[in-house]
């Protein structure tokens, strides 16, 4: 009995850890499920305009951060075809840079 | 008449609706599939589209619905006395909003998640569409309008509410914060941000803050107006995580505390109803009971509103299509559970039929601050606390619904005029601030044009905006009977639903035309042409669109 006190495996702690859980759980979902859309959105308003930023030397504009976007280019690159689809590009805006 | 009776009666027939009724509903009409693959599996994306826990999904649908409308249109309407409010409440809830809530989910889920305005230009046709969307222009309008009007109203008469309801926003505010950065688990939030909004409900009676009566030419009730816009045009241009999803988390827990409290205290001093069970003796101005009644009390019985939730947020989030029955239509049975206690508040809460009397003396004149006096009246005598506190809990309470509405309708009335000026390539009206600006211009007006200067007679809109409200519900109601129609399912349990509110928004309608011009009230006198308009295509809509769906059956049956 000792050791299992000891040990964190105390039934009713357990149950009552549990319980916790599940009300957290709840809360959570309850607090964010009706926004959910509403952030992700304006998330990846913020995010389009990083990602014109990372972009902008190759499609002529000139960023005085170049040296360092140039890093996130492959780290961004999955996100890239959303990107132009969703800017109203049907290719890709880039002449050196194919995507589909 | 024992309140607690009313309480049982009434609880009993909504149970019975749930266990029975919808069950039929869902069995036989909507015929629900636990193997179809609702729009939160097939397009799962884990941002719009999430299956969810139906208990949950229930919490948020539940929390969207249930606003300060529940609350101020049953406590107008009992001036007719209790009985048909309280007839209308339950049948409503019953036979008119279950169905309804239900059946948009349904509806929805079956199409994609489309929403309603999207489903009435699908399944009835595009022209119906655009009378979708003056309809929710014209809702939005005179939300905004009437309940700016009844929280000024609110801190008017409760000055001891005026700290704790905007406290309330610094709350949210910092436990928006709490949440957003991660600095505390939810359920530490939840306890923290309660017991902070109830310190402050507490420490309300001892710092009443009061307007004075007027300030550079204006009445203190229409200053409130001002500050009222002011502030909802500043929360609605902030992001969402900011004030609005927190406030609305608070609203959702004041709602439980609130409905737990209110029943609570009737069970406990059982008062008795003082009001007449039919008013034979109602104040002079007061409109006919039939049609006004079905109208004064939109959300309650029945409200276009819910449509919008229900095909907005909630059928992207059903786990399972079984699910909707609990979600919508327990979702309409708790709203009229709000609106049960909010017409025993209004009509036990007081001592005698003098005092009911001296409260309701003009139509408009009883609404929430009786609902506050007469809950607060059977909490300070049921549950022994200090009547000032439990006045404070409950304006409290209605404000930060009210408000709630407020932020979240200036927002979707900005989007829409940020639409048009897509539509009408104006680039200045796709600007947040100028559509907000537009948006807030047009509810000022309303509010201050519906009853003079002082903003005090804005009340007149009340039944204006519960017409605006049918009409919208009226509109689902045929989206979902078109499809049953196609499905060759029996149409007559949303029909007649349909058919009763469309009769009674129109005749409620003409009446109020003659009220508007006797009294040479030519800005509401307009208004209402503008709705009785919209009535009458959304009629013609209906008729055409049953007509069309029932050809193409004969068609295809003979084929």
């Amino acid at each position: 009995m000792h050791d299992d006190h000891d040990t964190g495996h105390d039934p009713r702690r357990e149950k009552i850890r549990a319980w916790l859980s599940q009300a957290r759980f709840f809360a959570e979902e309850v607090y964010s499920s009706r926004y959910r859309g509403a952030i992700a959105r304006a998330r990846r308003d913020e995010d389009d305009l990083f990602m014109l930023l990372v972009f902008s030397e190759m499609m002529g504009v000139p960023n005085p951060a170049a040296y360092y976007t140039l890093e996130l280019q492959p780290l961004l690159l999955e996100r890239f075809h959303d990107w132009h689809k969703r800017m109203g590009m049907e290719r890709s805006p880039l002449d050196h840079f194919r995507c589909c | 008449m024992s309140a607690i009776v009313l309480l049982v009666l009434g609880l009993a027939g909504m149970a019975g609706g749930y266990f029975v009724y919808s069950k039929f509903i869902a069995e036989k009409i909507y015929r629900l599939d636990p193997d179809f693959k609702t729009p939160a599996h097939e397009y799962e994306d884990g941002v719009d589209f999430v299956p969810t826990n139906r208990f949950i999904l229930w919490g948020h649908h539940f929390t969207s619905v249930a606003g300060a409308a529940p609350i101020v249109g049953p406590a107008i309407a009992v001036i007719w006395g209790w009985l048909p409010a309280f007839l209308w409440v339950v049948f409503g809830t019953i036979f008119f909003a279950g169905v309804h809530d239900f059946g948009a989910i349904w509806a929805s889920v079956r199409n994609k998640a489309k929403s309603v305005g999207a489903l009435t230009g699908d399944v009835v046709g595009s022209r119906a569409r655009s009378i979708f969307m003056i309809v929710i222009f014209l809702v939005l309008l005179m939300v905004n309008a009437v309940f700016a009007v009844v929280i000024a109203g609110l801190m008017m008469n409760f000055s001891s509410a005026v700290v704790p309801v905007w406290g309330a926003i610094l709350v949210a505010l910092i436990i928006g914060q709490l949440i957003y950065r991660r600095m505390l688990s939810l359920p530490a939030v939840s306890v923290i941000g309660v017991i902070a909004l109830y310190a402050l409900i507490g420490l309300g009676p001892s710092v009443p803050l009061q307007m004075p009566a007027e300030v550079a030419g204006l009445s203190g009730n229409a200053v409130w107006i001002l500050i009222l816009f002011g502030y909802a045009a500043i929360a609605s241009l902030l992001p969402v995580w900011v004030l609005l999803q927190p406030r609305d988390y608070i609203n959702g827990l004041q709602l439980f505390i609130g409905l737990i409290v209110l029943y609570g205290a009737i069970l406990l001093l059982n008062p008795s109803v003082v009001a007449p069970m039919v008013n034979s003796d109602v104040p002079a101005g007061t409109p006919s009971m039939l049609p006004l009644l079905f109208v004064t009390i939109a959300c309650g019985a029945i409200s276009g509103f819910h449509g919008l939730v229900s095909s907005g947020t909630t059928s992207k989030q059903l786990n399972k299509e079984t699910d909707a029955r609990f979600v919508g239509y327990f979702g309409a049975v708790g709203e009229g559970m709000l609106a049960l206690a909010a017409i025993l508040a209004a009509t036990a809460g007081f001592a005698s039929l003098a005092d009911w009397q001296a409260m309701y003396t003009a139509f408009g004149a009883g609404g929430v601050n009786a609902f506050v006096e007469g809950g607060a009246f059977m909490i300070h005598n049921g549950l022994g606390l200090p009547e000032a506190t439990a006045a404070t809990l409950l304006t409290v309470m209605a404000a930060l619904f009210a408000g709630t509405t407020m932020d979240t309708g200036l927002r979707l009335q900005r989007y829409i005029f940020q639409e048009w000026g897509e539509i009408y390539q104006q680039p200045w009206m796709k600007k947040s601030a100028p559509a907000t600006l537009l948006a807030v211009g047009s509810c000022l007006l309303l509010a201050f044009g519906a009853g003079g200067a002082d903003g005090t007679g804005g009340m007149i809109i009340w039944p204006l905006f519960g017409t605006t409200n049918q009409l919208l519900a009226g509109l689902t109601l045929l989206v979902i009977t078109v499809m049953l129609v196609r499905l060759r399912r029996p149409m007559w349990y949303t029909l007649v639903p349909l058919c009763f509110l469309l009769v009674m928004t129109i005749a409620a309608l003409l009446m109020q035309l003659r009220t508007f011009f006797n009294d040479g009230n030519y800005f509401l006198l307009f208004l209402d042409i503008v709705v009785l308009i919209a009535a009458i295509m959304v009629a013609m809509e209906c008729a055409a669109a049953l007509k069309r769906a029932r050809t193409e059956m004969a068609e295809q049956g003979e084929g």
